[in-house]
């Protein structure tokens, strides 16, 4: 077998157009591969996609949807967004949205009588709590003892979601009805709705507000200086007096608290009360949204909506076109896989050896 | 509480425990080879699910068990490439490229499945594998229902690990392999073609991770279920650190985590008061242990995770 | 005597360097030949070419009359070449066997390693090799490593052998054994190239001798015919007439010391043996040396990345061993570090940050959390122009900045805090005249403010040029202070190869 040689050639200095260009051209490319899986199947590529997009934003209904799929999107994106400029690999980001609700869960059952505002504020700080310390761990073994976060974080997310599982189907079980879910939280610790006839919920003011703490961190605080220089090059960040130890730590912390965020978001703004099923896999596309968004907070907005409209319209379109929803997870790897690829190419040519 | 402590639990435990330590046996092995030429694999767990889905379409339609076993490996060996393609050929994030796989190849699986098959009341189901007993052996009093009365699938795990074994370790092949993962500097200095092992080790551990999946459909279920591997993915993972890349130390942790997985399921059925998910967590726990103490040595295959470029 | 290897016309370019220029090269049968010269002059490049690892970009070579392509290690291993390197490529945790067979074709998949070891233990006791071959690399000493390197290539029929400065890392009885070795193969008629930059022993060992300087071919000659002397002059060229500072030193008290020093390297052995030396004020301390004998140890110990074995570092009275990088920085330590890209600088990120980088968590570069980007901006701006970077604004990705610049910037961040301290690693290399000259000027400007500096660098012409007084490395220990003007060049070259100031005299 006979594999063509080539070699990789550093460019000198990439082109910031073509950077913002990427994540577009990434998207372009898995519609065409996702297209291609449609046809394969029997079905119309063209009336999916009009369907997707139709669905998420042809109507009111459809569009805050999309604004609720959007929400803990915007939230796992920062997070994992955060953490990857550090280049602590948040996986985790779904185990941490678990236990912000849990946290969240927690002070909602309980039925403190608090005013509104005030125990939507617990909820929040607790919730954030709870995400940062279940990402604590990682992040110190990281930091101090170089184990490896993704497997680390990886493996925190099923301790958290069998711990969830347990609790449900034990000391949280549903009296009246025997289901693995938590009885409904207090009404003053729901968040308010923000438009009439509609699930957008106060969680979405949460997102932009954590999309905008991220970013002033980031460009104009110490830290956010320490992050970016650690996650450029933490060999030469050290040399020239940043802790990068407690660098990774604070990230990771931060990170994982946005991510608990999330989670609580799910149980104060939409569902009222705990479940095994709150998130069909948020923390992951996490992940795709962090670096379709380019670490960028403008463009994990950006790819957080996107995502949004990518479920909410993939729902519509099996209805309307026989194509199902599954579709979306098809898009999300595709897509992972060619942002990847594409920052490659954005780094380097590739020249062929004689 | 009585129940436990009768023999009958115990012979059903441990054949149980053969029986769920099955995929774990073929998917950690897969996964120990493509570490051993230093690619961390985190496709594994997409990989296992389109194996069991490849596995179980193909049986359905055809009517042949065989053929989906045979469905099942050449998937896995697709995914293997195209993971090579990534993480080898491109030098890529392998973590990023694992994990991208894992969703692709599980949104595959779901998108495949229900655009084929629909979402019908009775989801189909197919006839899978008997367990085959071997005259003579079967009939040992405890030790015949354990060992002698099982899946052919399992039988072929288990004799893997010999293979396995032998060739990592008496093989050329399985040198350069090995050299390859700890320092492919060292291997590329005595003409080794470093690229070419590492995909050889991808295809390998893609084809056990898609044979590990097709063991879902064709022999512990009758039918296709979207949480049917369940996160064994990732403990295959944890489970190759655990085993410290050997492939006779992977057939006993698997038995022990299958073990425990097969504990836990006749728990729940009687009724035990300790919350079963508590077994559960118990692998990824010891995983994250296991890690830490590891960290320390450099028990890992010294090149693992870092992309090899020549100048 | 047959004429085995011809290379003619060898050429090679790196970013920035000329390492291969037209260079002509032979080795005969049963010969030793070694290339001698300073780091840089192109000898290990020259040789990774011919074993394949580099592409040369003009020139030939000739394998026993033949011409031959040689495009990757297992060509030349086809081509009866075997290469001993500096760094070892071993597989640590397989046995001496398995590294010895490690990638040998056989009609068997299977690996019989008992019939391997029978046939290691032959060719260990034909050629001196001793090793036990069951023992594990990580087990056996950095000597034993060589030898089982030296068996990888004889196991595969190397008629050719080229060895990289082999007795680096070797004691005085294993360089002996490594000798006794040598003239066996060279008897059965093996070719040996003898990659090295210690005169004795390439006066000890070599059939002939070839100097290469600045990538060029400087001289070839025999033991027999040169001295020690002889062959230091031509590694390290000419007298330089030209020196840029005759003023006398204004020295002041002494501002750093270091003090009964001992450092180990990565590769796991004392790379500094217990060196103590001071610095005073408006002074340029300069050590001198061949790459590779403790300078790194020293450089990284000072910069608060290698904690030392033994020994005290100390500044204006107060320690600093052992502390970290933040720690040295902030009392006052300007680091000009070697490596430029992986500790200098921070490539990826804007320019006005690489230089406030060390100091910018205080004010008026921030305000409690947060960072003050006018003082930051107009602060770069200002060091943009008193330092000549060419830079169109200092926005700019740092990474786009070219090599004379990127090392201006690393001087400015440095300098601009007025040091009473400075340690400059290898500071102009792979600059130009112009940006050389520049931080030149600097370096004395400083000195002449009466900070103390340490100059460390590969480049004899200029340790010589700027230094008040030179301190010699070799092997992690002092070989002698000069003062300036005191030795000539030459002599200087014969003490960074391992003569002592006060052994000179006895040297021919």
């Amino acid at each position: 077998m006979r594999f063509p040689k080539f070699r990789l050639e550093k460019r000198p200095s990439p082109p910031t157009w073509l950077r913002i260009l990427i994540p577009f051209i990434a998207i372009g490319i898995s519609f065409l591969f996702s297209a291609i899986i449609i046809l394969l199947a029997g079905r119309n590529p063209i009336s999916a996609f009009y369907a997707i997009f139709y669905g998420a934003l042809g109507t009111r209904l459809g569009f805050m949807e999309t604004l609720v799929k959007a929400t803990p999107l915007i939230l796992t994106g920062i997070a994992v967004s955060l953490a990857f400029t550090a280049k602590f690999w948040n996986i985790g980001a779904e185990g941490q949205l678990y236990a912000g609700a849990l946290a969240a869960t927690w002070l909602g059952i309980s039925h403190f009588s608090l005013p509104s505002p005030i125990y939507i504020f617990l909820m929040i700080v607790v919730g954030f709590i709870a995400g940062s310390l279940w990402a604590l761990i990682p992040g110190i073994l990281k930091a101090r003892f170089k184990v490896d976060d993704v497997v680390t974080t990886l493996l925190m997310n099923y301790i958290m979601i069998y711990l969830v599982s347990a609790i449900l189907e034990g000391p949280w079980r549903d009296p009246v009805t025997s289901w693995p879910q938590s009885i409904m939280i207090a009404k003053n610790a729901e968040y308010p709705k923000l438009f009439a006839r509609s699930r957008v919920h106060f969680g979405l003011i949460v997102s932009i507000i954590a999309i905008i703490v991220v970013y002033v961190i980031i460009k104009h605080t110490k830290l956010g200086f320490k992050i970016r220089a650690t996650g450029a090059n933490a060999k030469a960040a050290y040399f020239l007096g940043i802790s990068t130890i407690k660098t990774i730590i604070l990230t990771a912390v931060i990170s994982g608290g946005i991510a608990g965020l999330a989670g609580v978001g799910e149980i104060a703004g939409l569902h009222f009360h705990l479940t095994e099923n709150i998130s069909p896999g948020y923390g992951y596309s996490g992940i795709v949204i962090a670096m379709l968004g380019g670490l960028h907070p403008i463009g994990v907005m950006l790819a957080a909506f996107f995502f949004g409209i990518i479920i909410t319209g993939a729902e519509y379109m099996s209805r309307a076109t026989g194509v199902t929803s599954f579709i979306a997870d098809v898009i999300q790897g595709i897509t992972l896989l060619v942002m990847l690829a594409m920052l490659l190419l954005y780094e380097y040519r590739i020249r062929r050896v004689e | 509480m009585k129940e436990i402590l009768t023999v009958g639990f115990f012979i059903g435990l441990l054949s149980a425990t053969l029986r769920m330590a099955t995929p774990l046996i073929l998917a950690t092995l897969g996964e120990t080879f493509c570490e051993r030429a230093g690619i961390l694999n985190l496709g594994i767990e997409g990989t296992m699910l389109f194996g069991a889905l490849a596995a179980f379409l193909t049986t359905y339609f055809t009517g042949n068990l065989w053929l989906g076993i045979i469905a099942a490996i050449i998937a896995g060996i697709l995914f293997g490439l195209l993971m090579g393609l990534f993480s080898v050929s491109l030098g890529l994030s392998q973590h990023v490229s694992g994990l991208g796989i894992t969703l692709l190849a599980t949104g595959l699986s779901l998108f495949t499945y229900r655009q084929i098959i629909g979402s019908p009341k009775v989801p189909p189901t197919i006839q899978t594998f008997k367990t085959l007993s071997i005259p003579g052996f079967s009939s040992i009093p405890i030790l015949g229902p354990i060992l002698f009365d099982q899946y052919i699938l399992t039988y072929i795990a288990i004799i893997l690990v010999p293979i396995a074994s032998y060739v990592l370790f008496k093989t050329r092949f399985g040198l350069s392999l090995r050299a390859v993962g700890e320092n492919p500097e060292a291997a590329d200095a005595v003409g080794i073609n470093v690229f070419k092992t590492r995909y050889i080790a991808l295809m390998i551990a893609g084809g056990l991770m898609g044979f590990a999946g097709s063991f879902f459909t064709l022999a512990h279920f009758n039918m296709f279920l979207y949480g049917m591997v369940g996160g064994r993915g990732w403990v295959s993972i944890a489970l190759v650190i655990f085993a410290n890349w050997n492939p006779t130390k992977v057939l006993w942790g698997a038995l022990l985590f299958g073990g425990v997985d097969a504990l836990q399921l006749r728990l729940q059925a009687i009724g035990f008061n300790i919350p079963y998910q508590l077994f559960l967590i118990m692998p990824y726990l010891l995983t994250i242990i296991v890690l830490i103490l590891v960290a320390r040595n450099a028990s890992y295959p010294g090149a693992l995770l870092k992309p090899y470029r020549r100048e | 005597m047959e004429k085995v290897l011809s290379m003619q016309g060898i050429t090679k370019r790196f970013p920035g360097v000329l390492a291969n220029d037209h260079i002509n090269f032979e080795a005969y049968k049963g010969e030793i030949v070694s290339l001698l010269g300073e780091n840089g002059a192109g000898k290990t490049t020259l040789m990774k070419i011919l074993y394949g690892m580099y592409s040369k970009d003009e020139g030939e070579i000739y394998i026993k009359g033949k011409k031959v392509g040689i495009n990757s290690p297992k060509d030349a291993i086809d081509n009866g070449i075997g290469m001993v390197h500096q760094h070892f490529t071993l597989v640590n945790p397989f046995s001496v066997t398995e590294n010895v067979i490690l990638g040998l074709p056989g009609e068997k998949a299977t690996i019989d390693l008992e019939e391997a070891k029978n046939k290691i233990k032959e060719y260990m006791d034909r050629y001196g090799l001793h090793v036990d071959p069951d023992a594990k690399i990580w087990q056996i000493s950095v000597g034993e490593k060589q030898r089982v390197e030296i068996l990888k290539v004889l196991f595969r029929n190397a008629e050719i052998i080229i060895l990289d400065e082999p007795t680096a890392v070797l004691t005085p009885q294993e360089v002996d054994e490594l000798f006794k070795t040598l003239r066996i193969l060279k008897e059965e008629g093996k070719t040996i190239i003898f990659i090295s930059h210690k005169l004795y022993e390439v006066l000890e060992i070599s059939d002939r001798i070839v100097v290469l300087r600045s990538g060029r071919v400087v001289g070839e000659t025999t033991p027999d015919k040169s001295s020690r002397r002889d062959l230091a002059k031509m590694m390290v060229g000419k007298e330089v007439i030209e020196i840029i500072s005759e003023e006398p030193p204004k020295l002041g008290e002494e501002i750093f010391k270091v003090e009964n020093l001992s450092a180990m390297s990565d590769r796991g052995y004392l790379a500094l043996k217990n060196i103590s030396f001071t610095v005073s004020s408006g002074e340029i301390l300069g050590v001198a040396g061949v790459a590779g004998n403790g300078q790194k140890e020293l450089e990284d110990v000072i910069s608060g990345v290698r904690k030392p074995v033994d020994g005290r570092v100390v500044l204006l009275g107060k320690e600093i061993t052992g502390k970290s990088p933040k720690e040295i920085i902030e009392m006052g330590v300007g680091r000009i570090p070697e490596d430029r890209m992986e500790a200098g600088l921070i490539l990826d990120i804007p320019l006005y940050e690489n230089l406030v980088v060390e100091y910018f968590d205080k004010p008026p570069f921030s305000k409690g959390l947060f960072l003050s980007y006018k003082e930051i901006k107009s602060y770069a701006e200002k060091l943009v122009k008193e330092f000549d970077i060419r830079t169109p604004h200092v926005n700019v990705i740092t990474r786009t900045l070219s090599g004379g610049n990127l090392q201006k910037v690393i001087l400015a961040r440095v300098i601009s805090r007025e040091p009473k301290f400075l340690i400059a690693s290898q500071p102009t290399r792979g600059l130009d005249v112009g940006a050389a000259e520049y931080i030149h000027e600097r370096l004395l400007e400083e000195r002449a403010k009466g900070c103390a500096i340490l100059l460390i660098s590969e480049d004899l012409d200029e340790i010589i040029n700027l230094s008040d007084r030179i301190m010699v490395l070799y092997e992690g220990e002092i070989m002698g202070f000069v003062n300036r003007g005191e030795l000539p060049k030459e002599e200087i070259g014969l003490m960074m190869t391992g003569t002592r100031k006060e052994a000179l005299s006895e040297i021919s």
